[in-house]
């Protein structure tokens, strides 16, 4: 029943290709922030699903390509002793993922001696390094107070942001639309090499690792390079989804705290969405994605309209917190009840519904 | 000389605080294989009880009902939670332990909303003369409850017959299972005793002396410095949870002093990689060694 599937998906692509026709720039933005989540989940599944390694450092990584995107492309600022080096946004979009993917390799001596929970927490060392690195490095960073603007991202000549008038079918295209489909594209690229890695050679070579490093290393796997390249290719992931970061906020602003858009509460997130789509499934990183960073954004939204969360200061319940009770208690549900998550949930309907004798045995 | 003494005092005095939490890890770690990821929001729930009963019950009744309770909420996590899924392996119930943890971390922080509450009214911003040198009070006090408590649990860990039963579970569970040990109630009461020590730290954790702030969610952050404690040590040596954790405080406080506040936090993280990079399983851990 392949072509069902693929009919699906074709049906998913269209909507979503059709929908800034229709949508209000408002929900829009909510949907570009969850295509940002998902290419960071895909990342993060392959990484932790796939090659069984536990990373929390996915938010370092995050500010690392956000950081290495700005300071490519933007230019020299005198006065605040900013570092840019005006390369085309392409240039330096491929040049931050191709540095946090280096930065991924870098951390494969160590990642390579650890296991599991040893490996976890070690990689919770980079969330710090990256929060020292974002308030000491201001001429890369532009502080913590500041912060600094990307350069909008361009495609030979065109401009995804409010620049100059383009109307298709009647609608005013303006930065969230234009932004919309850059997204949508950098997300299907993702989405499709990470399906290719999967089901080749190299997928296979994670999963060996993942079951039995020992069994891997005797079939002619090279444990060591096995994990180093799913570092990387997280790491590339967790860039990407960076630089997708500072263009949705249109700011790089490092954190204050460990708490903020590159903390460990970020980290977290990533893999509430991995855990919740199913570890190691790329169609269920996107689900993932959708929940935890489609909910803040939509009961932000309804919450305006509908009057709700209007206390404020003390004890108020704001769309953010609830969000986070979701997805806490999500984790919680996932882990007790279906350890494959939605991908597994997903399996079994479309099990059923292939072959109706098998659900009623 | 003086800075120098007062840096090292406060290091100890920090580290032992650390070294509490990291003894929780571990002893969950060795009697389940399961790092708490909670551990912080136990922190911060012994704490806010703290806060909302003082008035009622005065400093020292709500600072025992904090302990009594974060101890208490631990014992129901292991109960309600992780015991009902003996299936799932330690790996997922690490990732279930993040989940508690957002939830009551989120849940304690909204109810605290502004105000960030100093909770070690007994010692708190009293500092002491010793010789010359001024001390704070939180650390000369953590210090000296810091080793009553680690004694007690090396004396109980060593000679009780639940410090007996929890070794045989860590080294053999099914054996131990075999000869009679009950692993629910090894198990429990080692989440119980975890979460008494959180009770305890945080009674020094969000003071004046040690990190200038109220509890709020920066306690929690801080709270999180007991993992590199823990994992430095090894996460199965309890002799290596003290180490660790003195190791951490003193790192961040001469950090804090010599280079930046900002950096100390950092610094800590740094010192437990490279110590990884040259013993994989920690100072003290056990080296695992894989069977074909």
């Amino acid at each position: 029943m392949w072509w069902v599937r693929a009919l699906l998906w074709l049906a998913l692509l269209i909507v979503l290709l059709a929908l800034p026709l229709y949508l209000e720039a408002q929900w829009l933005r909510a949907g570009e922030y969850m295509m940002v989540g998902a290419v960071g989940a895909i990342g993060l599944t392959l990484l932790t699903g796939q090659a069984g390694q536990l990373s929390l450092a996915h938010a370092f990584f995050l500010l690392a390509g956000g950081t290495a995107y700005t300071v490519l492309a933007g230019g020299q600022e005198g006065e605040r002793n900013l570092v840019g080096f005006n390369l085309p946004p392409l240039l330096a979009l491929l040049g931050a993922v191709a540095i946090t993917a280096l930065l991924g390799i870098a951390f494969a001596p160590v990642a390579g001696r650890l296991r599991g929970i040893y490996l976890g927490v070690a990689s919770l060392a980079l969330v710090f390094l990256g929060l020292y690195f974002g308030q000491a490095a201001e001429g890369l960073t532009g502080g913590t107070s500041t912060g600094r603007a990307p350069e909008p991202f361009s495609l030979f000549g065109f401009e995804f942001s409010n620049e100059g008038d383009l109307e298709i079918l009647g609608v005013p295209f303006r930065q969230s639309e234009r932004v919309w489909y850059l997204f949508l594209g950098l997300l299907l690229i993702a989405f499709l090499l990470a399906l290719g890695a999967v089901r080749s050679r190299v997928g296979r070579s994670w999963r060996a690792v993942r079951d039995n490093e020992a069994a891997a290393a005797v079939m002619g796997v090279s444990v060591a390079r096995a994990k180093a390249g799913a570092f990387a290719v997280s790491s590339a992931y967790a860039g990407l989804a960076g630089v997708m970061t500072v263009l949705w906020f249109d700011i790089l602003k490092p954190d204050e705290s460990e708490f903020g858009t590159y903390g460990i509460n970020v980290s977290i997130a990533f893999l509430a969405m991995v855990i919740i789509g199913g570890l190691g499934s790329v169609p269920g990183a996107l689900v993932g994605a959708v929940v935890v960073n489609g909910l803040p954004q939509v009961l932000a939204l309804y919450s305006t309209k509908l009057g709700w969360f209007t206390g404020t200061g003390e004890g108020a319940f704001t769309p953010v917190l609830i969000s986070s009770f979701v997805y806490g208690a999500a984790i919680i549900l996932v882990v007790l009840f279906e350890p494959g998550g939605l991908a597994a949930i997903g399996r079994r309907i479309a099990g059923r519904l292939s072959n109706p004798a098998r659900g009623r045995e | 000389m003086e800075t120098f003494v007062q840096l090292v005092v406060n290091g100890f005095g920090k580290g032992a605080v650390f070294a509490l939490l990291a003894l929780g890890f571990v002893v969950i770690f060795k009697a389940t294989e399961v790092v708490n990821f909670a551990h912080g929001s136990l922190v911060l729930f012994g704490g806010y009880l703290v806060v909302a009963t003082r008035e009622t019950l005065g400093w020292a009744g709500a600072a025992v009902l904090g302990v009594v309770s974060a101890g208490v909420l631990a014992l129901l996590v292991e109960r309600l939670l992780l015991s009902r899924s003996r299936l799932a392996d330690p790996f997922s119930l690490a990732l279930l332990t993040i989940g508690v943890d957002v939830i009551i971390t989120e849940e304690i922080v909204r109810r605290l909303g502004v105000s960030l509450p100093f909770i070690g009214d007994a010692w708190d911003a009293q500092p002491v003369q010793v010789g010359g040198v001024t001390l704070f009070r939180t650390h000369l006090v953590a210090m000296v409850v810091a080793t009553v408590l680690i004694t007690a649990f090396f004396i109980a860990f060593r000679y009780s017959n639940w410090g007996v039963a929890m070794r045989a579970q860590a080294e053999n569970k099914e054996a131990a299972a075999l000869v009679g040990i009950r692993s629910s109630r090894v198990t429990a009461t080692a989440w119980l005793v975890a979460g008494l020590l959180a009770g305890v730290a945080v009674l020094f954790i969000a003071t004046q002396d040690f990190s200038g702030a109220g509890l709020s969610r920066g306690t929690h952050s801080i709270a999180l410095a007991a993992f590199p404690a823990a994992i430095l040590g090894g996460l199965d040596s309890t002799a290596g949870a003290i180490v660790g954790g003195l190791t951490v405080g003193l790192v961040d406080a001469l950090s804090t002093h010599y280079v930046s506040f900002a950096f100390a936090k950092s610094a800590v993280f740094l010192v437990m990689l490279v110590v990884l990079v040259v013993r994989p399983s920690g100072l003290f851990g056990t080296r695992e060694s894989t069977r074909v």
